[in-house]
């Protein structure tokens, strides 16, 4: 076995000492292993991802639990050591290139200043490696490109000039934000592409974060589905998409419009909204909305069950989730 | 009602709804410096309301014998000024002139340059060209200039001093109200007024008034503290208020000969003026951070 | 209830569109140089007709810059236009025979960021009860209307009437504006991505509620999104734009199984298969939408077209009729185009 990418243990991350937004998270990554984080607005997916970063204020945030990355314990890191780390071993990419990038340089100055920044190379060397990284990302007419500011090019360069910003110094790990969320479906779908090419050519480990569960399975090995802090439900995309047991992800995949059966049809919608983070249940968070719910679900926190190899759900009842996926059991029993 | 219970949105406990200004006043009450501020200018407002029954002494008794007597002297706890008057009591009594000075002409300034402001932003085009154009004329010159020049103009007095000050302030008053003005103008929330038929005067007055005004209101309270400190230029230049009225930037400016003899002494009105502008600069900060909702 | 605030009537039939739009057209000066002089244009919308049928859905799609929320505030007036005209219900829109401020009645939108478009100052209950008081519904009369209408889109008012903006979670809001929208019983309400910014779980909900008072009130909905799955679950005809011409119209099945544009069909196939055994390989199209400022001669798309040829440069394609009501603006399938793949001209009835 050798050792994993990321393999994050028990992290909790709370801001203002009562908003829990990451409540309990472990997550492995292989080297060269795609995850998708997928999950809503306020889950924690993109409060994990910048864990790893240390990008969280310390002053306003307890972050706990421990995280390693590529052998190297993140939150034990001094400020220098994390500033080598940041860039070289783990590179992140946003959601909007246009804050991530510094306005006032040309993209060019801005990849060959990070390149020199980390590395012993010369100004003429970065040069020619950040040529080669637009190459690399298929920007095309990269020599002239190259000298061109963030806001003179459109949202598809612009985050292509990013993915090669964080390419810059060869990091093994890459942390992507919803990095297809603002894009338009034509170029959505060819930045998934571009991603999924350079992982298998660079053999990255991707941690890849989204509410679309389409744009997941584009990319990713493994999806983990996040639901109030803690991941509810983790295994192979094929698994996840085709037997999923956790009744959050089964809601998921039949409230999509696409999964409706005919026009005119109600969709399965969830009922309720997502729990307070600063006032969670005792027991699990989903149970509120939870078409099985029963009274153990609200006592305990369901642990991790294992429900196939390599697959998990954080649900006492997968026993019998499968049952919400036909078509005969609509979702009509809710609790009000 | 089937709709409703088909639709119902499931939630957990409500919070207690609670009105805009409760919010602003909660969020207030945990900053400490803020209500710290506050207490300081309620101190100073009353201390100028009873000024009479606060004053130990007359502040325009003199006594040619007991002259720039040092802070602590029996008799004169803050000492005495240049013709003798007890320095405390025309401290005290000076907080009413220069509380006045400071607080009026931005009243009146919020009031011109919100109107002027509000309706450059809100109708926009060739309007808000000529109207901050002009305002433009009167914000290149630098404030103090711009004051001392029209308080010069009108003659020295108190009135015209008054004037003076709000004419400096009405500029930069409307320029933060076009801005803020501009941009609640282009919400969906007024787009959606608009599409529901209400006339431009409505939309004022339901939509744009209460998103613009406490911002404004905001800065102008920022600029109390600069109309202190430019009153009593005015009044330390002789244009403003005049001898023998107590008036904490006359005083400064009447005690300067002093400053070697009795330099502590010819700080005291200094330290007042410092003291309300810094509460006044640090209470308008609060406020800033109470009224977004977000927080 | 004030007579002036009873729900508007049916004038033309039910065979009379609800809404016509003839020669659509809006340019935005962009103004370069220190002189302020107009050295370019932005063809936000460049001159589109389509109809709108009086209870139907119709869904806009196009990415962005293709003038679709342009559109949107357009057919309420909220910008004017720089041609064209729009006609409601058989009256042109600003006529003698329907004012302006009675057209708003009749037409109302939702918008795509709930927070931005509630007044953050108003109670939702007096976000709702704004319009019908600014018709002349008496206060206490637009109150118990606005209560009722919360209820109806699942917001108890007994809860959450007093409660202002900030303390509602994304989907309460955005029901609250649907609310508000309904307020003046109107008949055409647009949507302007209104469930875009929503979380999955949420969207779905809304989605239901909006079909449900679709049902309930007799409306008619223009669905603008760029989510091509959600489009296609609640519309009955679809348009497609593309750098503000109309690429393809009809009904929402036809356009979906048999696209006539290579637009439309691009736009389909960028779609996230779902199937982790089915990946997309290839990219449908290369490079971003061009910049409206500057449109390509001829078909706009041809830039990126996969079945781009000379004629396509050259000849603007019109927005004809492929089979019934289905229309494409696309030269490869109009016969006598002169493009190669065109079907053969004269009579010919198309055969499969």
């Amino acid at each position: 076995m050798t050792q994993p990418a990321i393999e994050i243990r028990n992290l909790r991350v709370t801001f203002a000492g009562v908003v829990r937004a990451v409540d309990g998270v472990d997550l492995t990554l292989a080297p060269g292993e795609v995850v998708a984080l997928i999950g809503e607005s306020g889950s924690g997916k993109s409060v994990t991802l910048r864990s790893l970063m240390r990008l969280h204020p310390p002053r306003r945030s307890k972050v706990e639990g421990t995280m390693t990355v590529a052998g190297q314990d993140v939150l034990a890191m001094s400020q220098r050591a994390l500033a080598d780390y940041r860039g070289a071993t783990v590179a992140m990419i946003f959601q909007e290139p246009l804050l991530a990038l510094d306005p006032v340089y040309t993209v060019g100055e801005q990849i060959v200043e990070v390149i020199r920044r980390h590395e012993k190379a010369s100004k003429a060397e970065a040069r020619a490696r950040a040529l080669e990284l637009f190459q690399k990302v298929r920007i095309p007419s990269p020599e002239r490109r190259l000298d061109a500011y963030p806001h003179e090019m459109s949202g598809g360069m612009r985050q292509r000039a990013m993915i090669a910003l964080a390419l810059a110094c060869r990091p093994k790990v890459l942390l992507a934000d919803e990095p297809t969320t603002a894009l338009d479906a034509t170029v959505q779908i060819q930045i998934l592409l571009l991603l999924r090419d350079l992982q298998r050519e660079l053999g990255l480990s991707i941690i890849f974060v989204t509410h679309d569960l389409g744009a997941a399975v584009e990319v990713a090995d493994r999806i983990a589905v996040m639901y109030a802090g803690r991941i509810v439900e983790e295994g192979t995309a094929r698994d996840l998409i085709r037997g999923p047991r956790h009744p959050y992800t089964i809601g998921l995949l039949k409230s999509r419009a696409e999964g409706a059966l005919a026009k005119g049809s109600r969709l399965d919608a969830i009922p309720g909204s997502p729990p307070d983070l600063a006032h969670l249940p005792p027991g699990c968070p989903f149970a509120p909305r939870c078409p099985l719910a029963i009274d153990p679900c609200r006592a305990d926190r369901p642990p991790p069950i294992p429900v196939g190899p390599g697959h998990t759900a954080r649900c006492i009842r997968t026993d019998v989730s499968p049952t919400l996926l036909s078509p005969a059991s609509r979702s009509d029993a809710a609790p009000a | 009602m089937a709709v409703l219970a088909q639709h119902s949105v499931v939630e957990g406990p409500a919070p207690k709804a609670t009105g805009y200004w409760t919010g602003v006043w909660r969020r207030l009450r945990r900053d400490p410096v803020a209500i710290a501020a506050g207490l300081v200018i309620l101190a100073l407002i009353l201390m100028a309301i009873f000024a009479p029954y606060l004053a130990p002494a007359d502040p325009y008794r003199t006594s040619t014998l007991r002259r720039l007597r040092p802070v602590g002297t029996a008799g004169y706890p803050l000492g005495s000024d240049e013709l003798g008057r007890d320095m405390l009591s025309r401290l005290i009594f000076g907080a009413r002139l220069s509380l006045f000075m400071g607080i009026t002409p931005v009243v009146l300034a919020f009031g011109i340059g919100s109107a002027i402001g509000v309706l450059a932003g809100y109708v926009g085009g060739w309007v808000n060209t000529a109207i901050m154009r002009t305002i433009d004329v009167f914000y290149a010159f630098p404030s103090v200039l711009l004051a001392v020049a029209l308080s010069g103009a009108l003659g020295a007095g108190f009135g015209n001093a008054l004037v003076s000050l709000t004419v400096v302030f009405v500029p930069q008053i409307a320029r933060v109200a076009e801005a803020v003005t501009t941009q609640v103008r282009s919400r969906d929330y007024v787009e959606a007024a608009r599409a529901s038929g209400a006339g431009g005067f409505t939309i004022v007055r339901v939509h744009v008034l209460g998103n613009v005004l406490g911002p404004i209101f905001v800065y102008s309270t920022s600029l109390i503290s600069v109309s202190m400190i430019l009153a009593s230029g005015l009044s330390f230049l002789g244009l403003g208020t005049r001898p023998p009225e107590p008036e904490w930037g006359l005083m400064l400016n009447t005690l300067r000969t002093a400053i070697y003899v009795q330099p502590w002494l010819a700080a005291l009105p200094g330290v007042m003026i410092f003291i309300t502008s810094i509460a006044f600069n640090l209470l308008a900060d609060g406020l800033r951070s109470a009224m977004d909702v977000k927080q | 209830m004030s007579a002036a605030l009873s729900p508007p009537e049916d004038r033309g039939g039910p065979a009379q569109p609800l809404l016509s739009v003839k020669g659509l057209l809006k340019h935005f000066p962009v103004k370069k140089g220190l002189l302020g002089g107009v050295s370019a244009k932005v063809r936000a919308v460049d001159g589109i007709d389509f109809e709108v049928l009086k209870g139907e859905t119709l869904g806009v799609v196009g990415e962005s810059g293709c003038g679709k929320s342009t559109t949107a505030r357009l057919l309420l007036s909220l910008i004017d236009p720089t041609a064209g005209e729009i006609v409601f219900d058989g009256e042109r829109v600003g006529s003698r025979a329907l004012s302006l401020k009675a057209f708003r009645r009749q037409c109302q939108m939702v918008f795509q960021d709930s927070y931005s478009s509630l007044n953050p100052r108003l109670t939702i209950e007096a976000s709702v009860a704004f319009a019908p008081q600014v018709h002349g519904l008496p206060r206490r009369e637009a109150v118990a209307r606005a209560r009722d209408l919360l209820a109806r889109v699942g917001l108890d008012p007994r809860r959450f009437a007093e409660r202002y903006p900030h303390e509602l979670s994304g989907g309460q809001r955005q029901r609250v504006n649907i609310a508000r929208a309904l307020a003046l019983q109107p008949r055409l309400i647009i949507l302007d991505e209104a469930v875009s910014a929503l979380d999955k779980s949420i969207e779905a909900q809304v989605l239901n509620l909006l079909m449900d008072l679709k049902e309930e009130f007799g409306l008619t909905y223009i669905f603008i999104s760029h989510d091509l799955n959600v489009v296609r679950f609640i519309s009955d005809r679809v348009m497609v734009m593309y750098l503000g011409k109309v690429a393809e119209i009809g009904r929402s099945d036809d356009v979906f199984s048999r696209a006539q544009h290579p637009y439309t069909a691009a736009l389909l196939s960028s779609m996230p298969s779902l199937d982790p055994d089915n990946r997309t390989e290839v990219a449908p199209l290369a490079g971003d939408p061009p910049n409206p400022i500057d449109p390509p001669p001829g078909c706009r798309f041809h830039t990126r077209c996969p079945l781009a040829e000379p004629v396509c440069s050259a000849k603007e394609p019109p927005l004809a009729v492929t089979d019934g009501s289905h229309r494409a603006a696309c030269l490869a399938v109009q016969p006598g185009s002169g493009h190669s793949l065109a079907p053969p001209a004269a009579g010919s009835e198309m055969a499969a």
